[in-house]
This record gives structure tokens, sequence and C-alpha cells, in this order.
């Protein structure tokens, strides 16, 4: 993998009106091509880093470089847990929207929308309303916008979290599949040991009060990757790790 | 074959369940009209006291030009009210919406407006202004605050992500207004809209009552106040139910309004069809 970083997080502090001091000291480089998954106990900050990265938060102290240049910057794909879809109108234009936002006409829109739904495999459920669909459907569609601008960077928050356990394997195969087909590079927070050693090639592991990264975990085994990944040794030795390493950031807070 | 049979057996328990849930109500009302009837005619009580249901029909039937006539300046007053609290609160909420300043500065006058009885205001609105103008304007206060605060809450509440996804992919304030937060104000609005359009019929009749005789305007509440002072009791009944009907009316059109805009996508239009 070539390693050209896309993304630097420098000394990165976050705290809120409130008083709670959300990140301190974070440093993170993003590299291109990176699947990166943020692993972490609940209010670590996960979602914070996120935000900050797709600006939609400014930083309190520290700040965030990209090294690539902007282009990267303007174009960013982003889920979140709930699929966050508009309820009150079609699939199709829910995968629209990034489009329209950016004064894209339909007709221009058209063939890239198809596209989009093709490689999420939602085609067939184009004029369909979000309260039609399964849950895992929902979040192809929500995965199916977040592409269509073709985003260098995607940025995950807890996508899969709310699915039942058959829908999140096969969604995490969709999504190896779409990193390999489009390139992109993908940020994901999860809460799940699994899920992250099955997907990345990296685990940031965070601790939390102050949320900041105790552990960088590399997986070295290489894509595509299948059940087979899933039975080998080397996977139930990336999970004992990174198991550990959580188990240590969580013990960490305790003795606060 | 009796292997067939729960199917078809659910079916009829079905029917049975939609027959009561629709004819059981009715059946209730016309036995509640038939016992009325009987005992104005066994009680022999004089219809300037209480008239017969089938009185008051003829007596609709009768002055059914004066009546109707009543009908449609009521309905005239409650609809233009409606329709200028319609463009007066969307527009109020959609100003609080983008200017906070705005809100606060305005709201507290809202709520005054709201929190004041209406009937304790239409005789001075009778001072200021000529009695159909009044009127209106009663039935305007009225209606206007339920859509004010409904449209104004929908506004606020679109979803959280979904005004992050927007600002991340950098949409104008007007962009946000037309695509998130419009259409997620619309249950709400509607919501608001139901309610607005029963309280501007009530402002409509409330402000009449209060013009008495000075209202040359001549709606359904002037019809009840003109019979009340001519002991025309069966005339009186009949103006009272053209109003409910109104009532109901209204209340009707509106949901189904919801129905068929809703229909697709709000919790609040699914009939538990699951
Ligand atoms: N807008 C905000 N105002 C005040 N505090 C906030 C805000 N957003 C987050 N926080 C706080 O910052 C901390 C980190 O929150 P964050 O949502 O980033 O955690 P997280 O790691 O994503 O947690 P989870 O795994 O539960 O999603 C939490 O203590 C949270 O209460
Ligand atoms: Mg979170």
């Amino acid at each position: 993998m070539t390693a050209a970083p896309l993304v630097q997080l420098h000394n990165i502090g976050k705290s809120f009106a409130n008083g709670v001091v959300a990140l301190e000291g974070l440093n993170l480089t993003i590299q291109s091509g990176d699947f990166l998954s943020l692993l972490g106990p609940s209010g670590c900050g996960k979602s914070t880093a996120l935000r900050l990265i797709a600006d939609l938060s400014s930083p309190s102290l520290g700040r965030i470089e990209w090294p690539q240049g902007e282009q990267a910057r303007q174009k960013i794909g982003f889920v979140f847990q709930d699929s966050t879809l508009m309820p009150w109108t079609s699939v199709f234009n829910n995968v629209f929207l990034p489009l329209r936002l950016a004064g894209v006409r339909k007709s221009e829109a058209d063939y890239r929308i198809h596209e989009a739904l093709d490689l999420v495999g939602l085609r067939a459920f184009e004029s369909a309303f979000p309260g039609e669909l399964s849950g895992g459907m929902k979040m192809r569609a929500s995965i199916a916008r977040a592409l269509i601008q073709r985003p260098q960077l995607l940025l995950m928050d807890e996508p899969f979290a709310a699915l039942d356990e058959i829908t999140r394997v096969k969604l995490n195969n969709d999504l190896l599949y779409l990193k390999a087909e489009l390139g992109m590079t993908i940020v994901f927070v999860t809460h799940s040991v699994y899920e992250s050693v099955y997907l990345s090639n990296r685990i940031a592991v965070f601790a939390s009060r102050p949320g900041r990264i105790v552990r960088m975990i590399e997986i070295d085994a290489p894509y595509p990757r299948d059940l087979n990944f899933r039975h080998s040794a080397l996977y139930a030795q990336c999970c004992k790790t990174a198991s550990e390493a959580l188990q240590g950031a969580m013990s960490l807070e305790d003795q606060l | 074959m009796t292997g067939q049979s729960p199917p078809n057996s659910r079916r009829r328990l079905i029917l049975i369940e939609r027959l009561s849930e629709n004819i059981l109500p009715i059946l209730v009302f016309i036995a509640a009209l038939a016992i009325w009837e009987a005992l104005v005619w066994v009680k022999a009580i004089p219809p300037y006291i209480l008239p017969a249901p089938s009185r008051i029909a003829t007596t609709l039937l009768a002055d059914w030009e004066t009546l109707s006539a009543s009908l449609f300046v009521t309905l005239r007053i409650t609809f233009a009210a409606l329709f200028a609290a319609m463009i007066g609160g969307v527009g109020l909420a959609i100003i609080f919406t983008q200017w906070k300043w705005a809100e606060r500065s305005f709201f507290p006058f809202a709520v005054i407006l709201q929190v004041t009885p209406i009937v304790a205001i239409a005789p001075l609105l009778l001072v200021y202004l000529d009695s159909s103008l009044a009127v209106l304007t009663c039935a305007f206060l009225v209606a206007f605050f339920p859509i004010l605060s409904n449209t104004a809450l929908g506004l606020a509440s679109a979803d959280r992500h979904l005004v992050d996804l927007f600002q991340l992919y950098r949409a104008s304030r007007w962009q946000e207004l037309l695509w998130l937060r419009l259409p997620a104000a619309l249950p709400y609005f509607l919501g608001g809209l139901r309610i607005g359009g029963g309280l501007a019929l009530i402002g409509a009749i409330v402000a009449e009552i209060a013009a008495g005789s000075a209202g040359q305007g001549a709606g359904l509440a002037f019809r009840i106040v003109e019979s009340g002072y001519r002991l025309n009791i069966p005339r009186m009944f009949a103006a009272l139910f053209l109003i409910s009907v109104t009532g109901i009316a209204i209340f009707l059109a509106f949901s189904f309004l919801s129905h068929l805009l809703l229909g697709r996508w709000h919790e609040s239009a699914h009939k538990g069809e699951r």
C-alpha cells in the first residue's frame, strides 16, 4: 500500500461549552487507501473526531491538515448509524441529494444515481420510500448517497450497529467490495472488535476522559478478505490483541 | 379441506369487526335520535322548548334559503381567516427559524394573544373595526397560534444528522429550508391546520355572537341569536346543527388532506396497517 497521508490530525483538542473535554492531544494520520477503524468505549470522542474531520465542527486546539490539497476535503461521504434518509421522498431522490445541493440537474444526475444504486443493489427500489425498506436496505441507500460524489474519503459512524448479525456480515462484505471497486479511504467507527478486525488494515483504539488514541493496531492480512479470513488463526490473534487493547483502554478509565 | 377453513373464518371475523367499527356508532346515533323524537311526542313537549329531530329537519328544509346564506357567510369567514392564519403562521414560523432574534422579540406577543380568551377581545375589536372585519380578525387570531407554534416546532425538529448532512454538502440556508426543514415540518403544520380549522370556526361564531344584533354579516351565529330573540327554537337547533356539521366537515377535510400528503411516509397517516 502506498503510504501517502490524506488527512493529518495534529494534537487535536476539543472541549464543549458545558466543560466536557471530548478529545485531548489526538494525533492521527489517515493514509490514502486506509480502512481505518476507530474502536473505543462509549463517549470517548469517536463521533467527535469524525465530525472534526468532516468540518462539521472545529477543533478547540490543534490543526487538521490535508497534505494532498483541498479537493479531497470538498468531497467527503458521511454515513450515520441511523440511515438518515429523508422519509418524505424516494430512494432515488435521497441518493440525488448531494448532487442536487451542488446544483446538478436531475437529468444529468440520472446516470450517476442509477450507477450508485446498482453498486449497492438497490436499483429495483429507486422509487420506494425509506419507510418501505428494511434496515439493511436503508443503510445501502445511505451508502449509495454517500458514494454518489465519488468521495476520496468516506466517514462512517457505527453504520451497522443497529442491524442484525446476518445483515451486518453481508454489508461488511459489500463494503469491502465497494472499497476495492472505488478505492476510497474509509474511517469507520465501531464498538465491535470483530467487525473492526475483519474490515480494517489499521485499528485506532481510543480511551476516554479525555478522548485520545492509546493503541494503533495493524491488521496484516491481505484483501480481499472473506470467510477464510474469519476462520483463520491470524483473525483470532488480531481479535485477541484488539480486545486486550480495548480492555486496557477501559481499565485506564476505571483508575480515574 | 378443514385445513383451509381458518382463513375463511378469519375473514368473517374481520368483516364483523369492520361492520361493528363503522355501523355501531351510526346505530347508536340513530337510536339517540329516535329516543329524542319519542320523548318529545310522548311527553308532548312544545317545539319552543325542545323541538323533535323531525321538526328540526323540516325547519332546516323550510328555512334553507336563509340558513344556507348564513352558512355560506360563516364558511367564507372561517376559510378566509384560516387562509390568513396559514400564510401568517407559516410565514412567521419561517422568519422565527431563520432569524433567532425575531423569535425572541415577537414570540411573547403571539403567546399573549393566544392566552387571552377571544371572548374578551371580541368587544374591543368591535369597537375599532366594522363588524365583519372584527369577526374575521377574531377567527384569524385563534387559528393563527396553533399553526404558528406547530410549524415552528416542526421546522426546528428536522433530524439532527440530516442537518449535518446538509451542512456537509454546503447547502445554503434556503436550500436547507426548502428541502429539509419545510418537508420535515409538514406533519406538524398539518396538525396545526386541523386544530386551527376548528378554532377558526369557533372564533367566527364567538365574535358574531359578541357582535349580536350589530352584526350585518348574518352568519350562522347571528341566526342563533336572532332565533333566540324570536323564540324560534327549531331554527336555532337547525343553525346549531349546521355549525356542528361544518366543524366535523372541516376536521374530516384536513384529516383527509393529511392522509393524502403524508400517506407514504409519516406514522400519523398509517392506519395500523403493517
Ligand atoms: N455538542 C456537544 N455538547 C456537549 N458535549 C458533547 C457534545 N457532543 C459530544 N459531547 C460529549 O463529548 C464526549 C464524546 O462524545 P462522542 O459522541 O464523540 O463519543 P463517542 O465515542 O462517539 O460515543 P458513542 O460510542 O457512544 O457514540 C461525550 O462525553 C459527549 O457527552
Ligand atoms: Mg458516537
